[in-house]
């Protein structure tokens, strides 16, 4: 079964049609692409995917733990208790906590006393808090953020931000993990190291990862498979080299082809 | 701990104060505006300053308190009657808190306030016509149980128990939501719960003080507990700092002392308020403390206890 | 039938009051996106521009109505250009904060200088006695002039709005406001020319009450300016017409509610219409539902 199925996705804005009959199916452990022209609508099947709009037609199935779940019109935070987990496109850190507290807010979910023993410091109080420092020092740890876990979030540097957005959503403990441009303003060092990082952590945490890039030489060099996005619609699927030579997307980046005079 | 002696010292030293009247009546009506506004402040710090939503009708919840309070006192003169009456005067206002939070926590920032604005008015203009609380007349003769003892405990239990609260996954779950909501669901996060257990627990607190007001002051008036009152403490919150409790404690003690001074002259106190808000504003938003807290280095441990949202200058 | 038909015209009258300052609410929050506080009390010291001109200068009316207005339109432009222009990119709490400030100021600054106690307006003669009888409903000629008055100067800034350079400038400052500064327009221009307009109006109104329900107190403009407000999220936030479909219905509303039901309930009534509207339709009557855009 596969660990995401979406069927015919549609949305629309007003009367402009952002996302039409989109479908998708991605198995555990893959990782794959979604590339398209800008406005094509990548960042509006992410908002979907994770519940900030609510689809007009269409379905989404996370199948995890044996378990089918509809993830179409949940609210984002149920969505991520479900095991999706993803990042934005325009970092959203909570930029005045520091390194440390961004992460651990994002282990809040999985952490086990209640109301009452927040207010009194209770023994589970004590030992739950233990255990989210152990957990998040050890995400930034991985990470190579832990030198600056007392650090401002809005203080690191650009690269460090994107780090720590990853860094945040993997602390969520997600099945799959959504990347929105990860490498966008990253010189071609930073991005060699990202495309290192996310096959790694991918290996780490037994991820299954859907990556929306720009950057040609991350999405060819790491998908497996990929999937073009044109004015909302699906123009190609398939393995990079396929991609790269089909006519629909090239027609979609670079416009009809010029013949020869 | 260094803190437990801290505190019971405060205590024991003002007491003796009272007792042998250096602080008389005068100062220890003083003393009584400066704990319950704590209270006042504390609370609605949470709300506002640590989990971002703009509340402009704290004096709603007060008044709830206060005229429950004050109705089970009149019936039960007794310290069981005031303790029972300060408890269901707070879960009353905590309800009254959900009831109104629930549809209005979706709305944003200036919505919010002046919903917030209504609901108060709204509460004030029940309060004035309803016959058990004798309209605009008021109550009074309300039995005073309330001393150094009482207002020292309440004041200092809250403030605790909300730095408790700041300090905990829950707490922190609230000052996300402050820094960005949509990141926040995106971890995990329903903001509508922690924005609503925010504003609840922030109109029980204001309950408890509504309570310890009545029995303080032993009368009441639907007047007492308008927009003015619901701006003098977020004057107190901005003063101190959005996201600071001690800035809170600071800011009420010396408004406290600004008032009493001003006494004579209350017309002059609202434009001074009000000239310090404008200012503030402008040129220091972020009022006292930032959302630093005070760290003492005498009180090394106490000033590492006291910071949960830390940062921000 | 005659006293629905009194009520019809009495709020009218009120609607017309709430309709003018509810017109500088909605330019103001559509064109910088904070709630005014401080507009309902240049609508009270627009009321007491006008007593002293009545009654130290002995000014009729009009010219008394006319330096009012003219009063109100520097208080907005100082206000705006000292309290609100030094915190355009602050967060909206701070702004809202600090225009909460400016209202205490202009509340406690007036009673400080000229006592809280009530003024009474001179009483109008002439003109402006005048009552007419149709059949069972008496309507005064104050009640014509507030609604002559509000009507024309709706017109006229309908017109202001529509067929002039400043008017489109205010409109695509309102739409966006970076947008409009890259096509040339001056913002800072157009945001002091709004509040200019606005307070004029709420001046205008402060005048009117005063003649009409002839007292007037510092803090006389702490609940009209809320309930005019309510009256402009009411109508649609932003959209004049909106301000003034609003401002009627309030009006209306409030004297029915103090006609037939009970008149220490009428605030309460005001608010609650706020709460509904901003829970179920914030957009307000004319508004229409934008989705977010992420």
């Amino acid at each position: 079964m596969a660990l995401l199925c979406v069927k015919k996705l549609t949305k629309s804005f007003g009367g402009l049609m952002a996302v039409s009959n989109v479908s998708m199916k991605l198995e555990q452990g893959e990782l794959v692409g979604l590339i398209g022209p800008n406005g094509a609508g990548k960042t509006t099947v992410f908002n979907l995917l994770a519940g900030v709009y609510a689809p007009d037609k269409g379905t989404i199935t996370l199948t995890t733990a044996g378990r089918e779940i509809s993830l179409e019109g949940q609210k984002p935070y149920n969505i991520c208790k479900a095991g999706v987990a993803r990042t934005f496109q325009n970092i959203r850190l909570f930029r005045d906590l520091t390194v440390f507290d961004n992460v651990r807010i994002a282990m809040h979910q999985n952490v086990d006393y209640g109301l009452l023993s927040a207010f009194l410091h209770l023994p589970s109080y004590q030992r739950e808090e233990r255990k989210l420092k152990e957990e998040s020092l050890e995400f930034l740890r991985i990470m190579k953020l832990v030198d600056k876990k007392d650090e401002l979030a809005k203080n690191l540097p650009y690269g460090e931000q994107r780090h720590l957005e990853i860094a945040r959503a993997l602390a969520t403990k997600p099945d799959l993990l959504l990347l929105d441009e990860p490498a966008a303003g990253m010189n071609p060092a930073e991005t060699a190291a990202l495309t290192e990082l996310i096959q790694w952590i991918r290996k780490q945490f037994q991820l299954t990862i859907l990556l929306i890039e720009h950057d040609m030489s991350l999405v060819m060099k790491i998908c497996e498979r990929i999937y073009v996005l044109d004015y909302g619609m699906l123009i190609a699927n398939g393995t990079p080299d396929e991609i790269r030579s089909d006519p629909h997307v090239i027609k979609a980046y670079l416009g009809e082809e010029v013949h020869d005079a | 701990m260094k803190k437990m002696i801290g505190i019971v010292l405060t205590f024991v030293v003002v007491q003796i104060l009272i007792s042998t009247n250096v602080i008389n009546s005068y100062l220890q009506a003083t003393l009584a505006t400066i704990c319950i506004n704590i209270i006042l402040a504390a609370s609605l710090n949470l709300i506002t300053g640590f989990t971002g939503q703009f509340s402009l009708g704290h004096a709603g919840f007060m008044s709830i308190g206060a005229y429950i309070c004050a109705l089970i006192l009149l019936r039960f003169p007794t310290l069981p009657g005031f303790l029972a009456g300060l408890l269901a005067g707070a879960v009353l206002a905590a309800l009254v808190g959900i009831l109104v939070g629930l549809p209005t926590l979706r709305l944003k920032g200036d919505y919010l306030a002046i919903a917030t604005l209504g609901m108060s008015e709204i509460i004030r203009v029940v309060f004035t016509n309803l016959e058990i609380t004798n309209g605009a007349a008021g109550l009074s003769g309300i039995p005073q149980f309330v001393n150094w003892f009482w207002l020292y405990l309440f004041s200092v239990g809250t403030v605790l128990l909300l730095l408790n609260f700041l300090n905990s996954s829950h707490g922190r779950a609230c000052i996300s939501i402050r820094e960005d909501e949509m990141a926040a669901e995106s971890v995990g996060i329903s903001v509508t719960k922690y924005k609503v257990i925010a504003f609840t627990v922030g109109a029980f607190c204001a309950g408890i003080a509504g309570g310890l007001y009545a029995s303080y002051f032993y009368f009441l008036k639907p007047g007492t507990f308008g927009f003015l009152k619901s701006i003098d403490v977020l004057v107190i919150v901005v003063l101190g700092g959005m996201g600071s409790m001690s800035g809170s404690i600071l800011a009420a003690v010396l408004l406290a002392l600004i008032s009493t001074f001003l006494q004579s002259f209350p017309e002059l106190r609202m434009v001074l308020y009000s000239l310090l808000l404008i200012v503030i504003m402008i040129f220091r938003p972020q009022g006292l403390m930032g959302s630093k807290e005070i760290s003492l280095s005498t009180f090394g441990k106490l000033g590492k206890f006291l910071s949960p949202g830390k940062g921000r200058e | 039938m005659e006293q629905f038909l009194q009520q019809v015209v009495n709020g009218l009258s009120l609607g017309s009051i709430y309709a003018l300052i509810a017109l500088g609410y909605t330019m103001i929050y559509g064109i910088i996106k904070l709630i005014n506080f401080a507009h309902g009390d240049i609508y009270m010291l627009g009321a007491y521009i006008g007593y002293f001109c009545m009654t130290i200068l002995k000014l009729g009316f009009l010219p008394s109505l006319l330096i009012a207005m003219a009063g109100c339109t520097v208080l907005g432009f100082a206000i705006e250009k000292i309290a609100y222009k030094p915190l355009r990119s602050a967060p909206r709490i701070a702004v809202l904060i600090t225009a909460i400030g400016v209202s205490l100021f202009l509340e406690y600054g007036t009673m400080f200088f000229v006592k809280a106690n009530v003024r009474t307006y001179p009483a109008m003669t002439g003109l402006l006695a005048e009552r007419y009888q149709l059949g069972g409903v008496v309507v005064t000629m104050q009640q014509i002039l507030i609604l002559a008055i509000t009507i024309l100067l709706m017109v006229v800034l309908q017109f202001i709005v529509k067929r002039t350079r400043i008017g489109r400038a205010m409109r695509a400052t309102s739409l966006d406001n970076d947008a409009a500064q890259l096509m040339g327009i001056n913002v800072d221009t157009t945001i002091s020319f709004t509040f200019v307009l606005g307070s004029a109006l709420a001046g205008a109104a402060g005048v009117l009450v005063g003649v009409y329900y002839n007292s007037i107190n510092p803090l006389m403009g702490m609940m009209p300016g809320l309930k005019a407000f309510v009256a402009a999220v009411l109508g649609g936030i932003g959209l004049i017409p909106g301000a003034m479909i609003g401002g009627y219905l309030i009006g209306i509303v409030e004297v029915f509610v103090s006609g037939y039901g009970s008149s220490m309930y009428r605030d309460a009534v005001v608010f609650a219409i706020l709460i509904l509207i901003l829970i179920v339709k914030p957009t307000g009557i004319l508004g229409k539902s934008s989705g977010e855009k992420v």
